[in-house]
């Protein structure tokens, strides 16, 4: 599909999506997180879609307001884009998103480390520790004001 | 022998072994939690991080310029690819049309580099299989790249040759005689390594039916490049979404169905041959002109998202920029290759040896910094 029949696909299929500006290179949607996994689904599921392939994960800080989670999809058939933006609520203290590592087996190490280094939280995810760093370590690394001041050099 | 059976009358229980993190078949620091009954696996849980520096925290206080030289650190066997995407993504983003000269001779570098990572990975794969003559035969071809690159680039492994519009320097005088030279040579040598490894029965034993993936599960868990071909799944970036001057050579994309450890050997084998075709059709029409563009000191790249992907020796590479207007980016992720095939690891080791998963993690083709980043 292209891109703006992709769009009007999605918009009939399902309500309350928000897409990004036309000059984005690829499309853009943001999902409210109660919907994430609902479009999941629908994304994976429908045949005219055909979203297969999770290329990327990427966790955000958007600093000071919340965190979120960047999916890249890609459809090994059609071989069309769509990128998906979600955001957790206010980044202090709701900090949790539905996992889909049950639709998207790749995620699940993604979201791991996307726990790890940014602190999100997926509910539902089957093994939720930490990838990279060790258990008793304080804090997450790539949130905008995390601080260490021994291993960090910052100009 | 794809799994072995265990019902038996003797009762046995499960154990933990460490395998790592330094133990010479992870060719790096990868800690695998090995759960085993006997010698059969029924869980591998990876322990990651032992080398990881947090590369993407750093590129979010570096320039773009400086960014591109923490890359060869991530997969350095596939560093010129690497460097490829983020100069790419810089390229892209900024509107910069790079000359046609730079972009044979990138195709041509990326070419060179996934021949020498193929032939040191067919030179530790005998090794770890129990030939260690393999390992002479790839270092000896080997060595002759590095030469060239040494020449041209004056690195041999970390060789930050792109930059932001172009190359840091032209191509040395000598650079497309020797290529040529070696490929003449490695044309020779290719058979040679066949019928060292390829048709031994004892290495086909060791990997036939070893660490199956089907297509489906292939594409669930993200895995990519020759791993993946070895399923038959197509995922060839330089075919789908080509970059540089790969619209403008003719090769084919080696697709096998069968989806075990022999099936990934064989698509790095022939993808080798398929590397010099490349080559080959490119390295005596390199067009004439710059070798770079002029870009600002300071690039700062407009407000918004930016992807690259590009196929390096392992897989699928991406590089995703998001950009506040300012000289870093607000956030940058490299989405590497190794992370997402080692994902599959516990999945296609259950219920094989603890000498099969050393077969399958070799087939596999890690590079631990490029899963620890």
């Amino acid at each position: 599909m292209t891109r703006t029949e992709l769009q009007s696909f999605l918009s009939s299929k399902m309500e309350g999506l928000e897409f990004g500006e036309e000059t984005t290179q690829y499309l853009t949607v943001t999902a409210p997180k109660e919907k994430l996994r609902e479009l999941m689904f629908l994304l994976k599921d429908t045949e005219e879609l055909a979203f297969d392939y999770m290329f990327s994960l990427t966790a955000v800080d958007w600093f000071p307001k919340s965190l979120g989670v960047i999916y890249h999809l890609e459809s090994t058939k059609f071989r069309h884009i769509l990128v998906v933006h979600v955001n957790t609520g206010n980044r202090e203290d709701d900090v949790t998103i539905d996992t889909v590592s049950d639709i998207y087996p790749t995620a699940h190490f993604h979201e791991r480390e996307a726990y790890d280094l940014m602190g999100i939280i997926f509910d539902g995810h089957s093994d939720l520790r930490r990838l990279f760093l060790t258990d008793d370590w304080v804090g997450h690394p790539l949130r905008k004001d995390y601080v260490d001041e021994a291993n960090m050099i910052v100009k | 022998m794809t799994t072995t059976d265990t019902n038996t009358e003797l009762k046995t229980q499960e154990y933990l072994i460490n395998m790592g993190p330094q133990h010479p078949a992870a060719h790096g620091v990868l800690r695998l939690i090995l759960t085993v009954d006997g010698e059969i696996i029924h869980k591998v849980d990876p322990d990651l991080g032992y080398i990881h520096r947090s590369i993407e925290k750093m590129c979010e206080r570096d320039t773009y310029k400086q960014i591109v030289h923490l890359t060869d650190r991530l997969d350095y066997l596939s560093s010129h690819m690497n460097n490829e995407a983020v100069c790419l993504a810089v390229e892209n983003a900024m509107g910069i049309e790079v000359p046609e000269r730079v972009k044979y001779i990138r195709t041509i570098m990326d070419e060179l580099t996934r021949l020498a990572s193929h032939q040191l990975w067919w030179g530790v794969m005998g090794m770890d299989i129990g030939a260690l003559t393999t390992f002479m035969y790839a270092f000896r071809d080997r060595e002759m790249i590095n030469d060239i690159m040494e020449e041209t680039v004056g690195a041999r492994l970390t060789m930050n040759y792109n930059i932001p519009g172009g190359l840091m320097f032209d191509i040395h005088p000598n650079f497309q005689r020797r290529v040529k030279e070696f490929i003449k040579h490695f044309r020779k040598a290719l058979p040679e390594y066949n019928t060292l490894l390829s048709g031994n029965i004892i290495f086909k034993k060791r990997l036939q039916g070893i660490g199956y993936i089907s297509k489906e599960d292939a594409v669930a868990y993200g895995v990519s490049g020759p791993s993946a071909r070895g399923s038959g799944i197509s995922c060839d970036v330089r075919k789908i979404h080509p970059y540089s001057a790969y619209d403008k050579v003719e090769f084919n994309e080696v697709l096998i169905e069968g989806g075990d450890s022999y099936d990934r050997y064989m698509v790095r084998m022939k993808e080798m041959e398929e590397s010099m075709n490349i080559i080959e059709q490119l390295i005596d029409n390199i067009p004439e002109g710059d070798y770079q563009v002029k870009t600002p000191a300071l690039i700062k790249l407009p407000k918004g998202e930016y992807y690259q992907k590009v196929e390096s020796a392992r897989g699928e590479f991406g590089v995703f920029i998001i950009s506040d207007g300012k000289k870093s980016p607000y956030r940058l992720k490299f989405r590497s290759p190794g992370f997402s095939n080692l994902s599959i690891l516990d999945k296609i080791s259950r219920g094989h040896k603890i000498a099969d998963l050393v077969a399958i993690m070799s087939s596999l083709d890690f590079v631990i910094p490029d899963i620890d980043r």
